[in-house]
């Protein structure tokens, strides 16, 4: 009786979340691993930025639908200004050479006006004095979460809370990822790191308030300016300054978050952030659910007129001007597993989902051209497709410190060549990708700029240009390449000793055994053995950092759209086995590294492009990699979702979402009308089947009671 | 050839020989002897017998490595591949190296999914491609089934010819050693009559023969149980699982064995101090999670490996390391459960009258032990033991979902079940691989189940007096 | 009974010391401080002088087990087991590497963990004793005989299938229940029908099987022939004499997971999404944050040497001739 009260009460049974929310504005989505961490100096990871992205602000940020990708302001009144300074801090003209160029000096100007989300740190009693800044430990007790403290407050965004984060991220004690990095550039970090280190010692576990120390080369010039010194020329600092590391933080935050007692609630600012999004994080359960909910502070902002060529067709210009963020709750449920995400998916309750290798038949066709849409069923729900080429890469690493393998003899360079036309990346893609990726002919994805297209895109030790598509070299030029190189249907011609490789895997899940099995047949292509020595992450690092390893499949996803982001992965001084830095296999082309140099600093230009030509047309003779893939991602929304576009460099892009909740509902509701019948059908079966076990009972109690 | 023997190797022919030494050992002991030949008259056990047996085989012609010889230009040297395979691998020598791109369903002639095809003047078409090896002898689609089908007549012609032969010659020997009639053998046999029954056996052996005769037959021309992601015959797969499993199932049971069954009995029989210590040891070491101690034994095998790279070349020998100290591992966090049981049963055990007699009359622990425990509490470790080995073959596929199980190289069912995790959430969904892991383990489990439970009959002393 | 208790008490803490210790062991077999380090940090841009400042602010900058350059005591209190281990017997978990405090996490995602792990086990012991009691009734007859086959059948089949397949049948084609999900309160009944339903019949197979030994065990006793020549009902017989004389090897396999319990499933609930204790564990594990794991593992010994001592006191609550000495 009690199921079928229920029942009338919810006309979807199965629906996960309460049904008073049925026509909210709300968005539903899923993350897959909870986040680590939340803060802006330490968070480094994409499902960290889905979050804190739509929180914090940091000056820049990507143009939602322009291509190539392009900055622009967000807190920022203007692009900053750059200024450059010669060896005595004297400034230079525009147009000086590099070469002279000693110092840089960014200068970025906020809006003034922008406040802070509501917030207990903020809070201040009617004496103007912070309310939970000295909190009791009676105060403490009661609190389970941030929102048991009654009162909230605001304050405006100040240059000084930019200057402010710049110095956390210099703190030692916050373990940012790119303080390493930025001490490289930033005039006066280091020694302030040092300060901080310090001071921390002598202070213990009490408060330091980082505002009393000096950061030389960062400066708040007043409320709503601040400069950072650089040293040299950095012109990627620009991108460094529209990823959240570089987001304000108030130092009233701070400073709340570090009272005794709070920490070990979790109350951390780890864990509840203090931004200027138009977003805050209102429920914050990594093991279930987050939730955020509209910044009723939020500055405001509109959404872009202007867009790429195909933008308006797709409808993604009909909000134009529109207030954002179009939402008012965005719920991210945690989901771990690929097959119930995708099924709840189907039934309506995410309204954007990725595509599995496994659930990609079901989901995508590719017509007569090549070109991927949805199939008819996920057509007939009104499911839509959007694709992208990701900034990232895919590859196949020969350790260039080995002796067999890598080195720059003309023997192991052909041998590289040879594999890298044996292994067929094409196949690859077509089988662990479903075709979602376009094989790499350099490390440069498309869209970056040095990546060049058609005819002059390709890797010509590996491809031949056939009726207007690359085509890989034939296996039996790869044999050739063999021979020369002394290897005779894979055995040493010297030695009289079968090849067999190394391969070093990081074993995962149940795919990576298929895709082993793959990596050896492409091998044996050539007569040579592929030995994979699978082993746990912390191994594979380990062998990566002594340079002990063979070959290997790494990956690199990019920060920031700029060659030099590819380039540097084949950086001799970068070495990892060497100077632990990104380059993996070790490459080190004293031609290349001279050009990296003269590359990097460079404004984009023919110039810059003539040396990027030559120095990918050095690594691909070498062959330091095989270049593997560059990776398409595919993700399907529901037809109530509007204005999704992929930007794989903004992570900020949930305010841009709308949603028609009423279509929604309707089709959740159609979608998912409880069937009955086979369970009362199953239970009638049962009972009848039980008639047999109870006659023979009967007889067999009255025979054993004989 | 040049021969190789793998660790595990050894293990199975050592277990093999200490079987055959303890039959024969048995067959002249007639306290022995009695309760075998009870599961003699038992036709279901004799049937599982025959399953077990077929598994054996296969598991014990996987077992035995060599090096193939090379196919080189001159005579004298011979030279030997770097690869490692099995006399089984041999006998399929058609199923391993006839490979497709990717799934194909059981029979398929076409690939399971699209793929962009440039056919022609640089025109793309999405269509199912046509198989490299299943079905390729067809010429039209059509006769496919007519094909099948005669192919499997003819195979199960085949494999009732020898079966008859097989029968035959059974029948001939029982008469010799009987001195009875042609007829009468024959009678007995048909009729079920014989004390062992050979008609339960035949009629299992002719099942498992036709089935096996023609799916290798079929298997000749079509992928009878498809192929996975990247093209591997299914049928091989679970083939090739059943030394695997056979292997974690026997050698796990054989390393805790020894200790759980000891260590319970004396914690039970003699309590104090000696119950106080394996309490100690069992607690401690069943409260580190299992995949605690998996992991790290795992892990050190591999800085192991790592560092004797050169010593064991071949992927297949690492992959066998792997296995052997899974089983080793899997041992030591198994033992406890069985352990406590035991100490629990002994406790009981201590307290009965006549083990208190004993004790009076001053009959030595071992002894006791011995002749009125060990024999009180069998049915349990048996049960449990068979248990145990069904659970271990399944907590293979759970090891493997934590990334912990055997080397994803090793054919195994739980390596099958856990793709297929993913092939179910397909459309249209890939069931063959999972199917066939399931079906292969099933029969395992299940005659491994029923020949246990008539072990138990046998050996249970108060079971064989009543009735 | 008392005196016994007493001693078990103090039994329990040196096999929490060897817990500890073991644990301590192969975590670090499998991965050195360093390994957490940079699995803290991330993977990418991380300097060495990161991974150092990282160690020292977490104190995995001393030696492992023994510290030669200390002092007296110090040579094994200076050390990362000896500061680490210390404050866990006092149930101070402290937090974990990434920062989050362990006894509120723990505290948070035990409940969903019972609230799957109390009615699963409860409804399958009910149902499979009520099973194995039937087929023993029936023994040796067909029933006995398709019953195990049933059985083995049902264990024969891996518990993600069961999963999978319930997920399939249950959410997907009759959207009776939601497919994933956890809420709090009386909310959590639709996402719990469904795992406890899985749980139930992933446990049948094997639970049965195990009952079903135990009372023919029982069957064969002596007191069991005199029952049943004193003319009671089969019924009778088996549904109160056997049960209740079959009760100390239900009690052995029950008793001791009941503490365990809220430790919760880790296959179910990372398919069900419910943000228990059961991937704790191997969270930590596979995330490296040995905090995470010596807290569990600590934790679950205790349960578990909890969930002996139970055992033993329920022997003596069910059998009078058991004595504990």
């Amino acid at each position: 009786m009690m199921l079928l009260g229920i029942s009338a009460a919810h006309p979807a049974w199965n629906n996960p979340y309460p049904s008073q929310e049925a026509g909210a504005n709300v968005m539903y989505s899923s993350f897959k691993e909870r986040p680590k961490h939340l803060d802006p100096a330490r968070a480094y990871s994409a499902d960290e930025y889905s979050f804190i992205a739509q929180i914090y602000e940091p000056p820049l940020q990507y143009h939602f639908l322009r291509r190539p990708y392009e900055l622009i302001p967000l807190t920022a009144r203007g692009m900053p200004s750059i200024r450059y300074l010669d060896r005595n801090q004297v400034e230079l003209a525009n147009g000086a050479a590099t070469a002279a160029i000693a110092f840089s000096v960014y200068e970025v100007t906020i809006n003034s006006g922008i406040q802070y989300q509501p917030h207990p740190a903020l809070a201040r009693d009617s004496d103007g004095l912070y309310r939970y800044h000295q909190l009791t430990e009676e105060q403490v007790s009661g609190v389970y979460k941030l929102s048991d403290l009654t009162y909230s407050g605001t304050r405006e965004l100040t240059a000084y809370d930019y200057v402010y984060q710049i110095k956390r991220i210099a703190d030692p004690a916050g373990h940012s990822p790119i303080a390493s990095l930025m001490a490289r550039y930033i005039v006066g970090f280091d020694q302030f790191s040092e300060v901080i280190k310090t001071a921390r010692r002598e202070a213990g576990k009490a408060f330091i308030d980082l505002r009393e120390y000096p950061l030389s080369g960062v400066s708040a010039v007043d409320r709503y300016t601040y400069r950072v010194l650089i040293k040299g020329k950095y012109p990627q600092f620009l991108f460094w300054l529209a990823m959240p590391f570089f987001a304000p933080m108030p130092w009233e935050a701070e400073k709340f978050y570090a009272q005794p007692g709070l920490s070990e609630k979790n109350i951390t600012l780890d864990w509840y952030p203090v931004g200027t999004g138009p977003f805050y994080l209102a429920e914050n359960n990594p093991n279930l659910r987050m939730v955020l909910v509209r910044n009723p502070n939020f500055h405001g902002e509109t959404y872009p007129s202007d867009g790429a060529a195909e933008d308006k067709a797709a409808g993604l210009l009909q909000d134009a001007g529109g207030a954002l963020p179009f939402i008012d709750r965005a719920v991210f449920s945690l989901e771990k597993e690929a097959i119930p995400r995708w099924n709840k998916f189907l039934q309506g309750y995410f309204d954007d989902s990725g595509i599995s290798s496994d659930s990609f038949d079901q989901a995508v066709r590719f017509n007569a051209q090549g070109d991927a849409t949805v199939t008819e069923q996920m057509q007939s729900k009104g499911i839509n497709l959007s694709t992208a080429v990701d900034l990232s890469i895919y590859y196949m690493g020969f350790n260039m410190l080995d002796d067999v393998i890598g080195g720059n003899g003309d023997r192991a360079r052909k041998l590289r060549r040879a594999i890298a036309i044996a292994v067929d990346f094409e196949e690859f893609i077509s089988i662990f990708a479903n075709g979602r990726g376009i094989p790499a002919q350099g490390p440069i994805p498309p869209g970056i700029f040095g990546a060049r297209t058609g005819r002059d895109a390709i890797n010509p030790y590996v491809y031949d240009w056939v009726d207007g598509r690359p085509k890989r070299k034939s296996i039996g030029s790869a044999l050739r390449l063999m021979r020369e190189a002394g290897f005779v249907g894979g055995v040493d011609t010297n030695s009289g000793i079968p090849l067999s490789l190394h391969f070093e895997a990081v074993a995962r899940g149940p795919d990576d055994q298929a895709r082993l099995n793959w990596m050896r047949k492409q091998f044996d292509k050539l007569g040579i053995q592929l030995i994979v020595r699978s082993t746990d992450y912390n191994r594979f690092r380990d062998k990566m950092l002594k340079g002990t390893g063979q070959i290997f499949f790494w990956g690199w996803n990019a920060d920031y759209p700029d060659p030099e982001n590819f380039l540097f992965l084949l950086y001799g001084p970068d070495a990892k086995a060497i100077h632990n830095g990104e380059n993996a296999s070790n490459y080190q082309n004293p031609d290349f590294d001279s050009l990296f140099e003269k590359m990097k600093n460079m404004d984009n230009s023919p110039r810059r492009q003539a040396l990027i030509d030559r120095m990918i047309d050095i690594v691909r003779r070498d062959s330091p990699w095989i270049w593997g893939f560059h990776p398409k991602s595919f993700s399907l929304h529901h037809g109530w979702l509007r204005n999704v576009k992929p930007n794989l460099m903004a992570n900020n892009t949930l305010k841009y979402n709308r949603i028609n909740a009423e279509q929604r509902r309707i089709s959740r509701q159609s979608w998912n009308r409880p069937v009955w019948w086979p369970l009362v059908a199953a239970v009638a079966l049962l009972s009848i089947s039980m008639i047999p076990a109870v006659v023979s009972f009967r007889r067999r109690q009255r025979r054993a009671a004989l | 050839m040049r021969l190789v023997l793998l660790w595990t190797d050894i293990f199975v022919f050592v277990l093999l020989a200490v079987a055959i030494a303890f039959s024969v050992y048995a067959s002249r002991k007639e306290h022995l002897r009695a309760p075998w030949g009870e599961i003699g008259k038992s036709s279901v056990a004799m049937s599982a017998l025959v399953v077990l047996a077929f598994y054996l085989t296969v598991g014990i012609l996987d077992s035995i490595h060599y090096h193939p010889k090379l196919d080189s230009g001159d005579q004298n040297s011979a030279r030997y591949s770097t690869e490692i395979v099995s006399v089984f691998d041999w006998m399929l020598d058609s199923l391993r190296n006839k490979g497709e791109k990717t799934y194909s369903a059981p029979f398929a002639t076409h690939l399971y999914s699209k793929e962009l095809v440039v056919s022609g003047e640089a025109r793309q078409q999405y269509v199912f491609s046509r198989l490299e090896h299943g079905g390729a002898h067809l010429q039209e689609q059509a006769d496919k089934k007519l094909d099948i089908l005669k192919t499997s007549t003819w195979a199960a012609a085949k494999a009732f010819a020898s079966w008859i032969l097989f029968t035959l010659v059974i029948v001939k020997f029982r008469c010799y050693r009987m001195r009875a009639s042609w007829r009468e053998g024959l009678r007995q046999v048909v009729c079920a009559g014989t004390r062992v029954r050979w008609r339960a056996v035949l009629l299992t052996l002719l099942v498992v023969m036709v089935i096996a005769w023609v799916s290798f037959d079929l298997s000749q021309k079509y992928h009878v149980l498809g192929t996975d992601k990247v093209g591997v015959s299914v049928l091989y797969q679970a083939l090739k699982s059943i030394r695997t499993g056979l292997v974690i199932g026997t050698l796990t049971t054989l390393v805790m064995l020894p200790f759980a069954v000891l260590l319970g009995i004396m914690a039970g029989y003699f309590g104090g101090w000696i119950d106080d210590i394996i309490q100690y040891l069992y607690t401690t070491l069943s409260s580190i999670p299992a995949v605690l101690l998996i992991a790290a034994a795992i892990l050190i095998l591999q800085v192991y490996l790592d560092n004797h790279a050169a010593e064991l070349s071949s992927a297949a020998e690492r992959a066998d390391l792997r296995l052997l100290f899974l089983c080793l591992i899997l041992g030591v966090t198994s033992w406890t459960s069985l352990c406590r049981y035991l100490r629990g049963e002994s406790l009981k055990l201590r307290e009965v009258d006549y083990i208190q007699a004993a004790m009076a009359l001053g009959t030595t622990h071992f002894l006791i032990i011995l002749r009125h425990i060990l024999p009180n509490v069998m049915h349990i470790v048996l049960i449990t033991v068979i248990l145990d080995f069904s659970g271990l073959v399944l907590a293979e596929a759970v090891l493997s979902y934590v990334q912990i199980g055997v080397d994803p190289t090793t054919h195994s069912w739980g390596n099958m079940i856990n793709s297929a995790r993913l092939e179910m959430a397909r459309e249209p969904i890939v069931w063959w691989s999972l199917s066939a892991a399931l079906v292969f383990m099933f029969t395992l489990v299940l005659a491994a189940n029923l020949f246990s439970d008539a072990v138990r009959d046998a050996f249970d002393p108060r079971l064989r007096s009543g009735s | 009974m008392t005196a016994y208790i007493v001693r078990r008490f103090f039994y329990a803490i040196p096999i929490l010391i060897g817990v500890n210790l073991l644990t301590f062991i192969l975590f670090f077999v499998i991965s050195s401080p360093d390994d957490v380090a940079r699995s803290q940090l991330g993977d990418r841009r991380v300097s060495t002088e990161a991974i150092e400042s990282w160690k020292a602010d977490h104190g995995y900058d001393k030696p492992l087990l023994y510290n030669p350059s200390a002092g007296g005591w110090g040579k094994f209190g200076d050390t990362i087991f000896f500061q680490k281990s210390l404050r866990l017997f006092v149930f101070d978990f402290g937090q974990s590497d990434s920062g989050r405090d362990i006894g509120y996490d723990i505290r948070q995602r035990m409940w969903p963990s019972l609230a799957i792990a109390v009615p699963t086990l409860l409804l399958g012991v009910l149902l499979n004793i009520t099973f194995a009691l039937v087929i023993a009734f029936f023994r040796a007859t067909y029933i006995d005989f398709w019953s195990v086959v049933l059985c083995v059948v049902l264990l024969s089949i891996s518990s993600l299938f069961y999963i999978i397949g319930g997920q399939f049948l249950l959410s997907k084609l009759l959207h009776l229940v939601p497919i994933s999900g956890y809420d709090t309160g009386i909310n959590a009944i639709k996402f719990l029908l469904l795992p406890v339903i899985i749980g139930v019949i992933a446990g049948v197979g094997s639970g049965t099987r195990w009952y079903r030994t135990i009372f023919l065990e029982e069957t064969e006793k002596d007191y069991v022939r005199t029952a049943r020549a004193k003319g009671l009902q089969e019924s009778r017989v088996l549904f109160v004499h056997v049960l209740r004389n079959a009760l100390i090897p239900i009690l052995t396999g029950l008793v001791v997971i009941l503490p365990q319990l809220f430790l919760g499933s880790l296959i179910t609930e990372s398919f069900f999404a419910i943000p228990g204790l059961g991937s704790y564990t191997i969270e930590g594990i596979q995330s490296q944050d040995f905090a995470i794991v010596r807290a569990m593992v600590f934790l679950g010994s205790l349960m578990y040497i909890g969930g002996l001592l139970l055992t033993d006191i329920s022997y003596t609550l069910v059998d009078p001739r058991v004595s504990l000495k």
